[in-house]
């Protein structure tokens, strides 16, 4: 650590561009990307999404869609090596033996068609190990490393048969299987549920004490570069604006945007609570049970407790936030209240029964009861351009009304989620994520619904972008009086919104009470170990 | 809250990015101008080759025999519909007036009566001018040694004009097999639309019907089916439909399973949106890249199903201008080889058109397409 960053550094890019070709010209991902990464040490890449910072990672091992894509400048020097120059034989060695990736979505990243035996395997035939006994023994032992229990067991298991979290291991186990010198990690937690996301975190710490390699950390979470990474590098736009060590930037961020980053955790105060509000949504006992069913008659053996007993009651202009892990049955309740999959047990919006009702009966209520859905890029059709999207629920609710009265209330609704109504021709891929969620919130909105139910509304978009969602919410909130019930697995998005909170784990509610009281003291340990995870990521001793 | 400045443009940027995908795709660019201009044409072929002429002038009275049937009592004979070829009744309206003649004066069942050999008779280009008009009474200086009189690729065993039955033969292989992929698609995409949306026992029960029906032997039905009823177009049609629309059930279903739990689907339901116009407006268009990729090809398997129908003789009933028998003549007269040849060329060019086609029309509904 002591030898001069240029000569001495493990990983060293030099002014490194990146370009993609599209139809007409070129389009510039990453330019003059400067950095280095010393053995043994963890350096962070942040930046939102676009920024470049996966781009940046995938060049170092050569793995961008080339030719598409192409280096107008730059080097990449690995070990002084430069490896944009390396013929792909030779970069073909260091792939997966010197450097490894860890990438984000474990599901996708593991063969789903092999045993895990068998994938640790070949990477590790591959880079020179022989004999299928060595091949074994090595299997095994990192599987061990990497905290897999009873690993002799699960050398069998395919992926779809391992956790999310086990998945991601068994892709580092594939990482280090090699002593990689420089181990990528993109995003390898963001797929993760927040009490798991701190078990590799973890690990990835551990490993790299062991071992000594180097990480070059991919990720869009200030949380984790602070507890995890030594160095970091600030990316927005495809250029570096902030470098340095991670407790200089932290405590005194030099460049706007590095501010602009930190301060973009949701902030604000739910609305106060008002216990003679009307109750807009009361639902008791419910219950989401999918059977199973076994054996030659398919005769129902037993359920999938998706919901299991749940009771709520929601007021007028007050949040209930839903929070649990991925899993949990948080969405499958949420959706159960819209009526769009069938529950047993009573359901009332605005003192009347909905449970029961068919489709055509439920019809006429559905423009009190609104959603808007996690994923911005999938919740909006593709084919139909924003007016048609938001237009949509007039033209069914008020079928009588002209195509101008028509077209007055889209913009009305656009102009009031705080888009520019001259853009209502254009199609959903013109608008960034976070201008898409705010389509869908307005087609929630143009209805004047007494009752939305969001789920997950903030989760796919980036931290600042979140923030500002949550204050277009509230605000809303407010001025009509809206009663939400917030589906989240983010305790900082949670906090700044609801005022009643139920945690929720495998179909049953562990507890409930007031936002605050919740927050003050957590009584079961679940809801401890879901705080820890989003509030203070070092102490996670995870109860398990 | 007018503004019309922000009009939506006529074809989406999707669409707009398709259509130059389709360009890009040379061949399949050129193809397609081509088909159309043969299809156009094919669509004219009553004006190209006819057995009446386009335009009559008679006793200062415009007669348009090719759209309206003239009694023969109109020019003094006695037949209820004029055979203009007829050397009386040509003197009668050429002495009190003119009449034009399409290019090809032989419709697809005009047999020639004055061919120069007996029928097949040769190609007009390999016989000798003295000899292609040595029926005719005045020989080469006979009136109706004109070009439009020969038999340009020859004639069929019965006399009949094979340009003419070649033209007439396109025309109605792809009427046929556009009519088929037509109302086969509709069919099929409604089917594995209700298949698709709705799932469960519905899927299940017509998943398994399907099987069951595309078991059934076709040729043999067909067969059957014809010893029982005369096969016109719409009867042969419509048994070909029978069998042919579950050919897009398939994807169809699997795009509207997809797609039936997207979040935008979701989203419309909860808007309360109804069944039908939630598969109408928001999974149809997903569904249709793969119809409309699978279209030309199902086009073309209707043409060639018809062809090789025609061909076996099970097809349309005698009569009917059709490549398939075409083909067959070239089959039992095989020391007439411009029966056999025109029919294979016919035929070859036709369906390599519509592949071609049908591999732009895939480049262009392909997504990850790039082009230089």
């Amino acid at each position: 650590m002591t030898e001069t960053a240029s000569g001495g550094a493990l990983l060293s890019v030099r002014n490194l561009s990146v370009a993609f070709r599209q139809e007409g010209g070129e389009t510039l991902a990453a330019s003059g990307v400067s950095f280095d990464l010393e053995k043994g040490r963890t350096l962070a890449v942040v930046g939102e999404s676009g920024s470049g910072k996966s781009v940046t990672a995938l060049s170092v091992v050569r793995l961008l869609p080339y030719p598409a894509a192409r280096h107008p400048s730059g080097e990449i020097l690995f070990k002084g090596r430069d490896l944009l120059k390396a013929s792909e034989a030779e970069i073909r060695t260091i792939r997966g033996a010197e450097i490894t990736m860890v990438f984000q979505e474990p599901m996708t990243s593991l063969n789903p068609l092999h045993s895990i035996e068998r994938q640790i395997g070949e990477i590790l035939k591959l880079h020179g190990t022989s004999g299928e006994a060595a091949v074994h023994r090595r299997v095994v032992e990192l599987l061990t490393e990497v905290g897999i229990p009873d690993p002799e067991s699960r050398l069998s298991a395919y992926p779809h048969q391992l956790s999310g979290g086990q998945r991601q291991r068994v892709m580092i186990a594939m990482a280090l299987a090699n002593a990689p010198d420089l181990l990528i990690a993109d995003e390898p937690t963001t797929a993760l549920d927040v009490t798991v996301q701190a078990q590799i975190l973890t690990l990835l710490k551990t490993l790299q004490a062991r071992h000594g390699m180097a990480i070059l950390f991919i990720t869009h979470d200030l949380g984790i570069v602070e507890r995890f990474a030594d160095d970091v590098v600030v990316m927005t736009k495809g250029e570096v604006v902030e470098a340095g060590s991670t407790a200089e930037v932290f405590a005194a961020p030099k460049h706007a945007y590095t501010r602009h980053l930190m301060a973009a955790a949701p902030k604000g105060e739910p609305p106060a609570a008002d216990a003679d509000a009307p109750v807009v949504v009361e639902a008791d006992d419910l219950r989401i049970w999918f059977p199973i069913k076994a054996g030659f008659l398919r005769r129902t053996v037993g359920h999938i407790k998706a919901v299991d007993g749940v009771s709520l009651r929601l007021r007028a202009g007050q949040t209930l936030g839903v929070v649990g892990e991925s899993g949990s049955g948080k969405t499958t309740l949420g959706l159960a209240l819209l009526r769009l999959i069938s529950s047993q047990g009573p359901i009332a919006v605005l003192g009347r029964r909905i449970d029961g009702l068919d489709s055509g009966a439920m019809r006429p209520l559905r423009r009190d009861v609104q959603a808007v859905f996690q994923d911005p890029y999938g919740s909006l059709s593709p084919r139909m351009t924003v007016a048609e999207i938001v237009g949509e629920g007039l033209a069914v609710h008020e079928p009588g009304l002209t195509t101008d009265a028509r077209d007055a209330r889209v913009v009305e609704a656009l102009a009031e989620v705080g888009l520019d109504p001259e853009t209502r021709h254009r199609y959903p891929h013109e608008f960034s994520g976070g201008q898409r969620q705010r389509v869908a919130i307005a087609r929630a909105m143009v209805l004047k619904p007494k009752f939305v139910m969001l789920d997950e509304p903030t989760s796919a978009l980036d931290m600042s972008v979140q923030a500002q969602v949550v204050d277009l919410l509230r605000d809303l909130q407010a001025r009509h009086g809206l009663a939400y019930l917030f589906i989240s697995h983010d305790l900082k998005v949670v906090r700044a919104l609801a005022n009643d909170v139920i945690v929720m784990k495998a179909g049953k509610v562990v507890e409930a009470g007031s936002a605050d009281e919740v927050f003050a003291a957590p009584k079961e340990p679940y809801t401890r170990a879901l705080m820890a995870a989003a509030f203070r990521l070092e102490s996670i001793s995870v109860a398990d | 809250m007018a503004l019309p400045a922000a009009r939506r443009p006529w074809l989406s940027p999707v669409n707009r990015r398709r259509w130059q995908n389709f360009k890009a795709n040379r061949r399949g660019w050129w193809s397609f101008w081509l088909f159309l201009f043969l299809f156009v044409a094919t669509l004219l072929s009553n004006v190209i080759a006819n057995d009446r002429p386009l335009i009559v002038s008679y006793k200062g009275e415009l007669l348009f025999p090719v759209l309206v049937d003239y009694p023969e009592e109109k020019f003094g004979g006695f037949l209820a519909i004029t055979n203009y070829r007829d050397p009386y009744n040509r003197d009668e309206i050429e002495s009190n007036g003119w009449m034009i003649w399409p290019p090809i004066r032989y419709s697809f069942d005009t047999p020639n009566t004055e061919a120069p050999t007996p029928a097949p008779s040769p190609p007009a280009f390999l016989l000798t001018p003295a000899e292609r008009c040595a029926t005719y009474a005045d020989g080469v200086n006979d009136r109706d040694c004109v070009f439009g009189n020969m038999n340009w690729l020859g004639t069929d065993d019965q006399g009949r004009d094979v340009v003419a039955r070649a033209l007439y033969g396109f025309r109605i292989s792809v009427l046929f097999g556009l009519t088929l992929a037509i109302v086969s698609s509709l069919v099929g995409i409604a089917i594995g639309a209700v298949q698709g949306y709705y799932g469960g026992l519905t899927d299940l029960l017509m998943q398994r019907f399907i099987e069951i029906w595309n078991a059934v032997p076709t040729l043999y039905l067909l067969i059957i089916v014809s010893s029982v009823i005369a096969p016109s177009f719409l009867v042969l049609l419509f048994i070909l439909l029978a069998f042919s629309w579950t050919h897009l059930v398939g994807v169809v279903r699997a795009e509207f399973l997809r797609a039936r739990n997207f979040e935008f689907v979701r989203a419309a339901r909860a808007l309360g949106v109804g069944n039908l116009t939630i598969m109408r407006r928001h999974l149809l268009p997903n569904a249709m890249v793969a119809t409309l990729t699978f279209l030309p090809f199902i086009l073309n398997g209707s043409i060639t199903t018809l062809t090789s129908l025609d061909y076996l003789g099970f097809g349309l009933p005698a009569g009917y201008p059709s490549l398939g028998e075409l083909l067959r003549q070239g089959k039992t007269n095989v020391f007439a080889p411009w029966l056999g040849i025109t029919g294979f060329s016919v035929v070859a060019v036709m369906l390599s058109l519509l592949i071609f086609i049908g591999e732009a029309v895939r480049d262009a509904f392909d997504p990850r397409k790039t082009f230089r």
